[in-house]
């Protein structure tokens, strides 16, 4: 099946597609049958670790499917509204997201020392608007450059990175630098696919790098240099922040090639690995299934990211490619960043394992994330 | 957009498409730097965090071993170890300490003292996660009471221990002491060398004082371990191996508790002490403290107030007067002053003394007097004794001379401590030139001789010592070293008799003319003691004593209802019985008894009769 929905790419992109039986059926439902079915396969995965992650609670692997029907609900939902009318709301959500930021900032409630949520009023939960700013940009950015000519002129360059400062200095403000880095990467993203230069990507990486040390005096805050500082050296304090790492480095490592089995992990199952189901649940799959398991895993993003690239490429509008690539690549992002956090090779920072860590929001809307591009690719302009 | 030429979306397309392929080349490459990464902590450095992984969970706990109990010499338990259960509290899963102590206090009542033991238990140095007792001996209903809370209650649990326990309280208080909590100062001790440190890993409790303190090393037995499967907060999941500890040496004492106890109830209301030795082993039956105190209460931790109670009463409940307790023997010493002074040549049995009231040295216009004011006539060795004339006692010690008889009298054990396991034992004074110089005193004046004919002036000694002289002149000079311990796990101890010399008189027909003479304290006409003639089931030998506890000024009325209750004199009695076979000896003390004959004799007479009676029965 597979293999025939490669089958329909078509050399002239614009009118005729053949699709086979079932493709066609779900090319009318506006769904992906490859990543419907890779996402599902995943979902699946991160239930299964959940269950041993969560000290086999079934009550909260319960919830995740519930959870994860609910994003599938809305996957399907957004799949079938077409770009244009994203297209149309994009610079909208955005200002009302950045609205909310400022809100964020002047009557936000936190706790740790950081202003994340906002309280709705009555019976509404508590909501973070930075959730709605992780979709809002890429979309805003998207919309941005789509009217732009290709590849973007200097002057359209510095308008987008405006649009992507602001809500990132609100979130770097509240603060959260490890949101606001991947907001705003993901808008950087989107001038990326637009044709950037790769002059001026590599000045940027530059200024960035050059900015980093500036970053340490003067923007972060004390718990996040700790942060950096645990994660150069975890073993400077073993028993406080460097225990998360030390421990999740153990699980890993003692799962070994084969891994010590389903349930077996002693790391995770006597509650030595903390967040074990939700941050550091890849550390429950390494110890329980091996370097086998976490290859299988990582196969499995891959095979989900490729699929999101290519079918970027195979849309039909500039800004659809424009947001789905965009969305692809940050979604590997998480990935890349919980794995590598996990493992040591990145600071902490609280990142979950997109679709396998226990968490609503966060399942909810990177499900919307692929209805989106989902959407993006199965509508088609007729003249 | 739509306004844009084909051409410009065909390059569009081909500049996306360029820019997905170096994306998924670089995501491709990500993905490999962390499959790589888990590679190098899955396959490279697997082994290290495998031994990581087994060290996190599996621990290895030390058992500590249950302590020695300890008998008297029938198989009367004297010392325990009963369960106790102990609510505990483990501080870091609590997650609001005031209201939990506020609940617990509802439940079972945690008292302002409880608090103060807990800070305090809290503040040491503790492995995380470690258990922190809030409070101790719970009733089976607070029991109870906690559990069924439990849900509500995080981090708080009962814990059942052995504890140990003192049946007899505090009869038993000053001879056995007790065990406390490890100290600083004991935890220092116990780091001190590397195996006593293994083998207090798990152990709570050390032997303070007495028996406890004196056989800690065979009492405590050896560490057991076991290896255990935890999680992270410490909870026992199962036990992975187990080596049992060795369980500490039962001792067996000498001590009969019939006689103890009896002597705690004779002393009852009085300051006293009560020391009883087998003779012919040297066992100690009695050794006995009035007042005592709740050992109990030591070994879970005494409040504050309650020890400045016990320091600051007048009656020094914690001192252990058996032992430590220094007094002028006073008439007691009169039998060994008398062998002295026979063995010196400077009496014999025929040699009499005028004594008209006092004594006066030569050049010397001080009056030493008798307590007899009037005197008693011309007395004899025997007479001396069984009427306790001190006159006679005057000129036998001058004429002897102090260098005769310090050396005489330290063959019984005077003023120096004898015993083998008497921790708190101490050597009492037996004077002589050297140690009256060397103490700043100045020199040895014929006075001081004097005076030390009968017991009095610089000579100091312990119920202990005068016991021990006793139960070596009932055993005509034959050493037997006071001890307590008996038997180690019912196989008797044998002590080291040691290079102690027996006394040798040169005419040992001495010796039971001087039992005779103390039978006559008891069965004769003018006897001090004559008292006992009542109730008197076995013959006993023995001899009372007075000493005073403020000089008597020259010529001043000797007023004792003037007196207060402490300033009057101490009653001394030391006994053996029967005459023919002695087995038992004793001294009793009895603090301002003033009379020895109707105080410290009438006990010491009942201890006797107790253990010659329930011997025979």
């Amino acid at each position: 099946m597979a293999s025939t929905d490669f089958s329909r790419t078509v050399s002239t992109p614009s009118q005729h597609h053949t699709f086979d039986r079932s493709g066609a059926f779900f090319a009318r439902l506006h769904i992906d049958l490859i990543l419907l079915l890779l996402l599902i396969a995943l979902g699946a995965t991160g239930l299964a670790v959940l269950y041993s992650g969560s000290g086999q609670e079934i009550g909260m692997v319960k919830r995740q499917a519930v959870h994860f029907g609910i994003g599938m609900i809305l996957l399907f939902f957004t799949a079938q509204i077409p770009p244009r009318l994203y297209q149309l709301i994009a610079p909208w959500a955005l200002a009302a997201g950045t609205l909310l930021l400022v809100g964020v900032l002047v009557a936000g409630v936190g706790a740790k020392g950081a202003q994340r949520w906002l309280d709705l009023p009555g019976p509404l939960p508590r909501f973070q608007p930075s959730e709605l700013v992780k979709l809002a940009l890429p979309l805003a950015v998207a919309w941005f450059m789509a009217k732009r000519p290709v590849p973007p002129r200097f002057r359209d360059l510095l308008q987008a990175l405006v649009i992507i400062f602001i809500p990132t200095i609100l979130i770097l403000k509240q603060p959260d630098l490890g949101t606001s880095i991947l907001i705003s990467t993901s808008g950087l993203l989107v001038l990326f696919f637009a044709g950037m230069s790769w002059l001026l990507i590599f000045s940027m990486i530059g200024i960035v790098a050059a900015m980093a040390p500036m970053m340490w005096f003067f923007v972060m805050h004390a718990y996040q240099k700790q942060r950096v500082l645990t994660f150069l050296n975890p073993e400077s304090d073993p028993l406080g922040s460097g225990w998360n790492i030390i421990q999740s480095k153990t699980a890993i490592g003692s799962g070994g090639i084969h891994g010590k089995g389903y349930l077996q992990g002693t790391q995770s199952q006597l509650e030595f690995l903390p967040e074990s189901h939700t941050d550091f649940i890849i550390a429950v799959l390494a110890e329980e299934h091996g370097l086998i398991g976490v290859c299988l895993l990582l196969t499995l993003y891959a095979l989900i990211i490729l699929r999101c690239l290519y079918i970027s490429s195979r849309c039909e509008t500039l800004f659809g490619r424009l947001l789905s690539g965009s969305m692809s690549v940050t979604f590997f992002i998480y990935v890349f960043v919980n794995i590598g956090m996990v493992s040591g090779i990145l600071p902490v920072v609280g990142v979950p394992l997109p679709l396998v860590s226990y968490g609503g929001t966060s399942v909810v809307s990177l499900l919307l994330g692929f209805g989106l591009i989902m959407s993006m690719y199965t509508h088609r302009q007729r003249k | 957009m739509w306004e844009q030429s084909i051409r410009d979306k065909a390059y569009e397309r081909r500049l996306f498409r360029a820019r997905a392929i170096v994306a998924a080349v670089l995501v491709i490459s990500a993905l490999l730097t962390l499959a790589w990464r888990m590679t190098y902590l899955q396959v490279t450095l697997h082994e290290k965090y495998q031994d990581l992984s087994e060290n996190n969970r599996v621990k290895i706990r030390p058992i500590a071993p249950n302590r020695g109990l300890i008998y008297d010499r029938n198989g009367v338990l004297l010392a325990e170890n009963i369960p106790a259960y102990s609510l505990t509290l483990v501080p870091e899963k609590v997650d609001n300490l005031e209201e939990t102590l506020a609940f617990l206090d509802e439940l079972v009542g945690v008292s302002e003292r409880d608090l103060e033991q807990f800070e305090k238990r809290s503040s040491y140095r503790r492995r995380p996660y470690e258990p922190v007792v809030l409070r101790q001996r719970l009733s089976a209903e607070e029991i109870a009471a906690v559990m069924v809370n439990r849900f509500y209650l995080p981090g708080v649990d009962v814990e059942a221990q052995l504890i140990r326990h003192y049946p007899h309280g505090d009869a038993f208080a000053h001879v056995l002491g007790y065990v406390g909590r490890i100290n600083q100062r004991d935890q220092e001790r116990i780091e001190q060398d590397e195996d006593s440190q293994r083998r207090y890993s798990a152990t709570s409790h050390i032997g303070k004082t007495g028996i406890e303190r004196r056989y800690e090393d065979i009492l405590h037995g050896d560490v057991g371990y076991e290896r255990i499967e935890t999680n992270a907060r410490g909870r026992l999941l199962r036990t992975m191996q187990r080596e049992s500890p060795r369980p500490g040496t039962d001792l067996t004492l000498h001590l009969d508790s019939r006689l103890q106890l009896l002597a705690a109830e004779l002393l009852e209301g009085r300051r006293g002490a009560v020391v009883a030795i087998e003779v012919e082993t040297g066992g100690i039956l009695t050794l006995y403290s009035n007042p005592g105190y709740d050992p109990n209460s030591f070994v879970t931790g005494i409040s504050f107030d309650d020890y400045e109670a016990l320091t600051a009463s007048l009656d020094k409940p914690l001192f252990d007067r058996a032992t430590r307790g220094i007094y002028p023997p006073a008439s007691t010493l009169k039998p060994f002053v008398g062998l002295a002074a026979l063995e010196a040549g400077s009496t014999s049995w025929n040699y009499k003394v005028r004594d008209p009231g006092w004594f006066q040295l030569d050049n010397d216009e001080r009056f030493y007097r008798d307590w007899k004011r009037e005197g008693h006539g011309v007395v004899d060795l025997e007479m001396a004794v069984v009427e306790s004339c001190d006159t006679y006692f005057y000129d036998v010690a001058v004429k002897t001379g102090i260098d005769d008889l310090t050396p005489f009298l330290g063959q019984f054990g005077f003023g120096r401590d004898m015993s083998i396991d008497v921790i708190s034992a101490v050597s009492g004074i037996l004077p002589d030139r050297e140690w009256k110089r060397s103490t700043g005193r100045g020199p040895w004046y014929p006075g001081d001789t004097v005076n030390l004919g009968i017991g009095q002036g610089f000579m100091a000694v312990t119920p202990l010592q005068l016991a021990t002289a006793t139960a070596v002149l009932a055993n005509k000079g034959k050493w037997e070293v006071p001890r307590l311990l008996a038997a180690e796990d019912n196989i008797p101890t044998e002590f080291p008799h040691g290079d102690i010399p027996d006394i040798k008189l040169k005419d040992p027909s001495d010796w039971d003319r001087m039992f005779t003479a103390m039978d006559h304290v008891i069965t004769g006409r003018h006897g001090t003691a004559r008292a006992l003639r009542a109730n008197l089931d076995f013959p006993i030998a023995g001899k009372t004593g007075t000493a005073q506890v403020v000089g008597i000024e020259q010529d001043a009325e000797y007023d004792s209802e003037a007196l207060q209750e402490r300033l009057r004199d101490h009653a001394w009695f030391m006994a053996f019985s029967p005459i023919e076979k002695p087995q038992i000896a004793i001294a009793v003390i009895v603090e301002n008894g003033e009379s020895s004959g109707r105080t410290a004799a009438p006990i010491a007479q009942a201890i006797i009769n107790e253990y010659l009676g329930g011997a025979e029965g």
